[in-house]
């Protein structure tokens, strides 16, 4: 069978309500309840084979390389709580349609149900942990949803931020726990894992993992001290509570108990942190629970406490109160789902959930009562049905443990304190609200429901009592197959008959029941009591911690980001100076073992040169165009010194790039003020002044010990196979357009990017175009001079010639596509300065877009055409021939390669420059566009 | 050698910073103009210093890296993409914004304004 479809049915139903909800309620209801059913099928035709003690699997890969594979697992405990999540979710279906009323959106409630069932059943039948833990997420979000279904409630809005935060939380512990698990393992397979018990127990890691697992699961099940949520939660609507907050999500955190019971379970860590939680939540939960008015309030704690009596049993470490565990989960799951219907009915056709108001409803609605006060003595523990049996289990497991040594006898005694304390609530729940007088001001005159409304309830009811009186008929095979599974071995023999002789279990549970009925008598000195006590809203303090936790973080923001860009870059270099100046505290020595380079004169000259025209460019930088001449001899000294070091090419590159970042910058200076006023603090200039000083320091001392370090490239790779395999002896042009001609190409399309990036920029700017520069003098209004003219003209078919001549040579000698690019742009340029944008427009009618466009699909083209000769992506291909008269020469692919990185260069250029240049004129881009 | 090329670097990097931390878009792009100085120098570094040993197969026996070399070429370039883009994005800021300030707006509060006089020779002395 496709266990795949088991999840996928119920994801695909999410969508059915938004589509149905047009043709009506009852269609709406029935469509819904379709895949779902479908899915039950498909697991119900394996029961057979699951209660013989196979678990089935599905494995699909995903991305096996990372070990995440989709992988699906049925075994006992997947089918029993499978039949929980899809069963009841049925009939929540069927009783969601009479609760909702007209103006709430059904389509979006069902939606969200639906959703919040494929994330329960992907959690119970994943056979991954990361797929497990995504399905938990998932669980988290959708209840967060229907929580919040009614959103215009301040209340529903808060109990779903809290429900979301705490389950949240507990989520991410739980990620880091299986993450850690799946570290010790080896493997993020949940068979695997499961197998690796004793593996996992022995770790060193082990507490943390088993803590933070427990994390994730006590959040989700409403455990003490994360108990909080769950009555916050009952702001949803009341379907909701019955499926959610009784049935399924609560038990998510217990099946997870279960789930890794086999890999966790056995040690005395885990004894003391899960039976103790437990016990006290246990306590707590039905201790409170007494004294709520509000019915779901009451369920909701009554919740808690049950939730705590499974966690209590699985805690014992014993493999019959694992079996116990798991038959009270059943139990649970069917009178307390079945109680919450019969609330929302009551509250449905009452108006009303408060204990002190609504008084003697057996009257109107007997029918309705009936169910509810079943229902409500199987929460109590009342023989003939089945919370009686699982709390009979319970008792004599917790009699059997001998843990806390000689204080041992205490669990048995507070199990039975919270026992009564539990007939307690439920004798409450009976009397004050079915008999105990008449109603007091109800919104509504309380009636029967809808015949169908009341169906689910019955269905539940039925089951208790059924359950109660045939147990081991009934659920004796589902008990044994789910526990098989949850201990991973053999189960102990157990026995589910209603009647086990005079022991001292069923004294305990006559006591309870007597404790029960005291407490209930005198519950009006009890209330009294603790009425003296205020008791803490958790709304308001987790309210609060949220609150100052926003208001501290906005102080952290307010402080750090002020809008201010210059603090930014500030900050970002003061991290950046301590982050690299800390590891150089470690290299105790700076100069390597490399032999240096001797001094001489020149070098000197130029690096005196260099530092002078630098600091020059910093002292003066508030006259800018002064610091714009400093800053271009700084630009021909650095290609002064690639030329010295044997980068001929990059000192071609250089001195063309510095020449047009020159006249760029004088372009731009034309629009922007001539000079800056003193901003800055001379405090302030110094702390800038330390801190860059700081960072050239550490940059200095680093590229020093990187250069009196021996070399240990991977170059010789490129120069041995340069000539042979890229047919070029220039290196690094064979890099550029051949070993690395992808990284080129990626380059020249950020290059051509950048150029239309600013196209578009100037294309939309308004910019004051001045008329005077910042003495006042206005600018001079000559014509492009005449001499200058003559000579750039006569000068362009040599230039070009020039470019030509280096773009050929380049994959030989220094030069190539970059350089011949550059140089033929300087070219054009002067033509512009020495003539003027009007001269050159009827002259060059070419369109620098398409030149960067053709230039990058050229190159494409090139690399897409190795394909054609099955070869990898931009493969290269030359050869060489002969021609009478010219001789000897080369033929390759990386030449066309080339061509387009050479047009590319050009158009980006040029594109930057003109229409910077246009700006100055009458030729500006905005006016030919808006005119 | 090294040591006055490290030196060097290390004169590049601090002019550049101190200058990308000044408040106005234009000198931030000559600071950064700078700074990308030092960054090409640098990582041409890493390819150690050679003298007259130009990766050109056949004139020369010991080669310099050609690797360092061919990516900085296209750093230069693609460095010169950036400074036109930030300078025209400086441009457009002014005329959108009607001032050259990096933050959008010129400072209200200024310090020792009446000192700026004499800042100039006060950043000369630094």
């Amino acid at each position: 069978m496709n266990l795949l479809w088991v999840v996928l049915l119920p994801l695909i139903g999410t969508l059915v309500p938004l589509l149905t909800e047009r043709f009506g309620r009852n269609v709406c209801a029935f469509s819904v309840a379709l895949l779902p059913a479908w899915s039950l099928i498909l697991v119900l035709m394996h029961v057979g084979e699951i209660f013989d003690g196979e678990a089935i699997r599905q494995t699909i890969e995903w991305i096996p390389s990372m070990g995440l594979d989709l992988s699906f697992r049925l075994d006992g405990l997947s089918l029993l709580f499978l039949l929980l999540i899809l069963g009841i979710g049925l009939l929540i279906i069927l009783y969601a349609r009479y609760y909702l009323s007209d103006k709430d959106s059904m389509g979006q409630f069902y939606a969200y149900l639906i959703l919040f069932m494929s994330a329960m059943v992907g959690i119970v039948i994943s056979n991954n942990m990361i797929q497990l833990w995504m399905f938990w997420e998932l669980t988290s979000i959708s209840s967060f949803l229907l929580i919040s279904f009614w959103s215009h409630k301040p209340d529903a809005r808060k109990g779903a931020r809290m429900a979301l935060t705490v389950t949240g939380t507990g989520g991410l512990a739980l990620l880091a726990g299986l993450l850690l698990l799946g570290n010790i393992v080896g493997s993020y397979d949940l068979d695997t894992v499961l197998a690796s018990g004793d593996l996992i127990r022995a770790h060193a890691a082990y507490p943390i993992a088993l803590v933070l697992v427990l994390l994730g699961a006590f959040t989700k099940s409403a455990q003490f001290p994360f108990h909080f949520w769950l009555p916050h939660a009952m702001a949803a609507p009341t379907p909701v509570s019955a499926y959610l907050h009784s049935a399924t999500m609560v038990k998510a955190g217990i099946f997870l108990l279960c789930r890794f019971y086999p890999a966790l379970a056995g040690t005395d860590l885990w004894f003391m942190i899960v039976s103790l939680t437990g016990l006290i939540t246990l306590l707590l939960g039905a201790y409170i629970a007494l004294f709520k008015h509000d019915l779901k309030g009451l369920l909701a704690y009554s919740t808690i406490s049950h939730l705590g009596l499974i966690t209590l049993l699985l805690g014992l470490n014993s493999d019959l109160a694992a079996v116990a565990a798991v038959f009270h989960i059943i139990n649970h799951a069917t009178f307390k789902a079945s109680l919450f219907m019969a609330a929302g009915i009551i509250d449905h056709e009452t108006g009303s959930r408060d204990m002190r108001k609504l008084n003697g409803l057996m009257k109107y609605m007997p029918h309705t009562a009936t169910l509810a006060i079943v229902a409500a003595l199987s929460m109590a523990g009342v023989p003939l049905l089945n919370g009686f049996l699982s709390k009979e289990m319970f008792f004599a497991e917790t009699l059997d443990q001998s843990m806390l040594g000689s204080l041992s006898w205490m669990i048995p005694l507070l199990a039975t304190v919270g026992a009564a304390f539990s007939v307690a609530y439920s004798l409450r729940f009976i009397h004050d609200v079915f008999f105990n007088g008449e109603p007091i001001d109800l919104p509504k005159t309380p009636h029967e429901p809808p015949r169908y409304m009341k169906v689910p309830v019955e269905i539940l009811v039925a089951l208790c009592l059924a359950v109660g009186i045939f147990p081991a008929y009934l659920v004796g095979d589902l008990l044994h197959a789910a526990a098989f599974s949850v201990l991973a071995n053999d189960v102990p023999m157990h026995s589910l008959s209603i009647w086990h002789g005079f022991n001292i279990p069923l004294f305990m549970s006559f006591l309870a029941m007597v404790g029960g009925i005291t407490i209930y008598y005198n519950r009006r000195h009890l209330f009294e009591f603790q009425a003296q006590f205020n008791e803490p809203d958790a709304k308001y303090i987790f309210e609060g911690a949220v609150q100052s936790l926003i208001k501290f973080t906005q102080r952290i923001m307010a402080t750090l980001e002020n809008g201010s860009l210059q603090r930014y870059v500030f900050l970002m270099l003061l991290f950046t100076l301590v982050m690299s100046a800390y590891p150089l505290f470690e290299l105790t020595q700076n100069a390597g073992s490399r032999p240096q380079l001797p001094i001489d004169g020149v070098a000197i000259t130029a690096a005196l040169l260099l530092i002078i025209s630098a600091i020059a460019t910093v002292i003066w930088h508030r006259r800018r165009f002064l610091s714009l001449i400093y800053l271009s001899v700084v630009g021909l000294i650095v290609s002064l010194a690639f030329a010295k070091f044997s980068a001929p090419d990059l000192a071609l590159t250089q001195l063309s790039v510095e020449i047009v970042t020159i006249i760029l910058l004088l372009l731009a200076l034309y629009f922007l003020p001539q000079s800056t006023q003193k901003e800055s603090s001379n405090r302030r200039l110094s702390i800038d002044l330390t801190v860059s000083a700081l960072i050239g320091c550490v940059i200095g001392t680093i590229c020093f010990a990187m250069l009196t370090t021996p070399l240990n490239s991977i170059s010789d790779f490129f120069i041995a196979n340069s000539k042979t395999g890229g047919g070029g002896t220039n290196v690094v042009n064979v890099i550029l357009v051949d070993f690395r001609g992808f990284d080129t190409l990626g380059e020249i399309t950020v290059l051509g990017i950048a150029a239309l990036g600013i196209f578009k920029l100037i294309a939309k700017m308004r910019i004051y175009v001045p008329t005077r520069d910042d003495k006042g003098r206005p600018w001079t209004k000559d014509r492009h001079p005449l001499m200058l003219a003559m000579v750039s003209q006569s000068l362009l078919p040599l230039a070009l010639l020039v470019s030509v001549y280096i773009f050929l040579r380049g994959h030989n000698l220094p030069g190539g596509g970059f350089i011949a690019g550059l140089i033929t742009s300087v070219a054009i340029i002067q033509q512009y300065v020495a003539n003027g944008v009007l001269w050159i427009k009827p002259r060059i009618k070419v369109d620098y877009q398409w030149l960067i466009a053709s230039g990058i699909l050229m190159a494409t083209a090139t690399g897409l055409g190795s394909w054609i000769f099955d070869k990898p992506f931009l493969s290269t291909w030359f050869d060489h021939f002969h021609l009478p008269w010219v001789g000897e020469f080369e033929l390759a692919s990386a030449m066309i390669f080339d061509l387009g990185v050479y047009l590319t260069v050009v158009g980006a250029v040029l594109l930057i420059l003109a229409n910077l240049g246009k700006l100055t004129t009458s030729e500006r881009v905005d006016n030919k566009e808006n005119v | 050698m090294e040591a006055i090329y490290a030196f060097c670097v290390g004169i590049l990097t601090t002019c550049g910073f101190f200058l990308v931390l000044r408040g106005r878009t234009f000198t931030v792009v000559i600071g950064l103009t700078l700074l990308s100085y030092a960054v090409n120098l640098f990582l041409f570094a890493s390819g150690r210093l050679t003298i007259d040993g130009a990766a050109v197969l056949g004139q020369s026996t010991e080669y310099s890296d050609p690797l360092p070399q061919a990516l900085v070429l296209t750093a230069i370039v693609i460095g010169f993409a950036m400074t036109a883009f930030l300078v025209i994005l400086a441009m457009r800021s002014r005329a959108d914004q009607g001032n050259d300030h990096v933050d959008g707006q010129v400072p209200t509060i200024s310090n020792n304004s009446a000192a700026s006089n004499s800042a100039s020779s006060n950043k000369g002395n630094n």
